[in-house]
């Protein structure tokens, strides 16, 4: 058991039951589902997570401003950050992953990416 | 003869003697170096045959069956290496298999989620958000439509969009273009070539009619990838299958559901009306 909380912070359902679904296959994983930005720090600040993973056009709070305020949050400082957005110009890319994000990737969903990606930086 | 010449005569014979004693010896000494360099040149030979890995042929049993051992020996290791390689192969194979069936696997899982999500409201307009999310985030699609036919105009209407306003898009009639055709056919429409491709209303990259058996009751219409999405792969295929049916039931049944929950209302009106 790895025992690692994941946050997943996704305003469509059915994208969030995609992400979710897959991170299941992971033994051990813990998984919180979150709407947007808003409603994904509320989250973080309840409990202490290891993997956030979010999509960038959000209502409420986009995923870009939720990066940036997660990096400056002490506590989550060094956690790793995915993104996961239709957004596919290299501008977009470079500039979540100046914000903070470690990984970047692009719709459509592409599972077998996602879970590659998540293995690579929780080393599990 | 005289003593003189008899002593002489001894002295000559004993010089020839000694003359021929002496070549003796000398010849005596060039056989042994000739032995002696020959030898040396055979041990040369046989260190030169084994460094070219020539076997000094031995001919004692010991040797023979030492020989024997070892073919039999480099036939084992052959036919092990053999096996090895066999294995390899296999073990490549599975890996191969694997890939394809956590793909497949993958794949399953997307279609299972897609068709959950469809059949998981009667609201009408929760399952038209539920096809656009499937075909921005399961597809790829950037700019798309759904339209669905109204049976007293024979006229296909926009009724959701993605990246284009709904009320841009005009209404087609059944028969008309590529949209009006797939209604008739019923067949699912892919451009050819996406090259030199301009965003055209009428003309889509992709047209899947939404099918109940053989009814068709609208089609989606996309007209432009997100940017990196530059071809369909065999998960958009059975997707576009997925969608053709458990689409258009989950929007048939919505649509019902939602006729009959206003006609529902209406009567319930008309009852308090008349009951007060």
């Amino acid at each position: 058991m790895t025992g690692y909380k994941v946050l997943v912070v996704e305003d469509s359902p059915t994208m969030r039951q995609l992400i979710v679904f897959a991170l299941k296959r992971i033994r051990g994983f813990q998984i919180v589902e979150a709407n947007d930005g808003v409603d994904g720090l509320k989250k973080l600040s309840a409990e202490k997570f290891d993997l956030i993973l979010t999509d960038i056009n959000m209502p409420i709070m986009d995923g870009l401003k939720l990066v940036s305020m997660v990096r400056n949050d002490p506590n989550y400082k060094d956690t790793p950050i995915i993104v996961i957005t239709t957004e596919g110009a290299i501008e977009d890319r470079e500039r979540a992953l100046a914000l903070g994000a470690n990984e970047y990737i692009t719709k459509p969903i592409q599972t077998m990416k996602i879970l590659e990606t998540v293995k690579k930086l929780m080393s599990v | 003869m005289s003593n003189h010449d008899d002593e002489k005569d001894v002295a000559g014979r004993a010089d020839e003697f000694l003359q021929v004693f002496k070549k003796g010896a000398e010849f005596t000494q060039d056989l042994l170096k000739e032995n002696e360099r020959l030898r040396f040149r055979v041990v040369q030979l046989e260190e030169t045959l084994k460094e070219k890995g020539h076997e000094v042929v031995v001919e004692s049993p010991d040797a023979i069956e030492l020989q024997k051992k070892i073919e039999a020996l480099e036939h084992e290791k052959q036919e092990i290496l053999g096996q090895i390689k066999q294995v390899e192969e296999e073990n490549q194979n599975f890996a191969n298999r694997y890939i394809e069936i956590e793909e497949e696997n993958n794949m399953l899982a997307n279609l299972y989620i897609a068709s959950y999500q469809l059949h998981s409201t009667l609201d009408f307009k929760e399952v038209l958000q539920i096809i656009l999310e499937i075909v921005i985030n399961l597809i790829g699609a950037e700019e798309f439509a759904i339209l669905l036919l109204d049976e007293k105009t024979n006229r296909l209407e926009p009724v959701a969009s993605e990246g284009v306003a709904t009320s841009e898009l005009p209404s087609i009639a059944v028969g008309e273009g590529i949209i009006g055709e797939a209604v008739n056919s019923g067949e699912n429409y892919f451009i050819d070539s996406m090259e030199g491709y301009q965003r055209d209303f009428e003309k889509p990259i992709v047209c899947i009619p939404l099918k109940i058996k053989e009814h068709v009751i609208g089609v989606i219409a996309i007209y432009t990838l997100l940017t990196q999405k530059d071809e369909f792969t065999n998960v958009d295929y059975e997707l576009f299958t997925l969608l053709a049916g458990h689409a258009a039931t989950a929007v048939f049944s919505s649509r019902l559901y939602s006729d009959s929950e206003r006609k529902l209302s209406t009567i319930q009106g008309f009852i308090d009306l008349l009951t007060k």
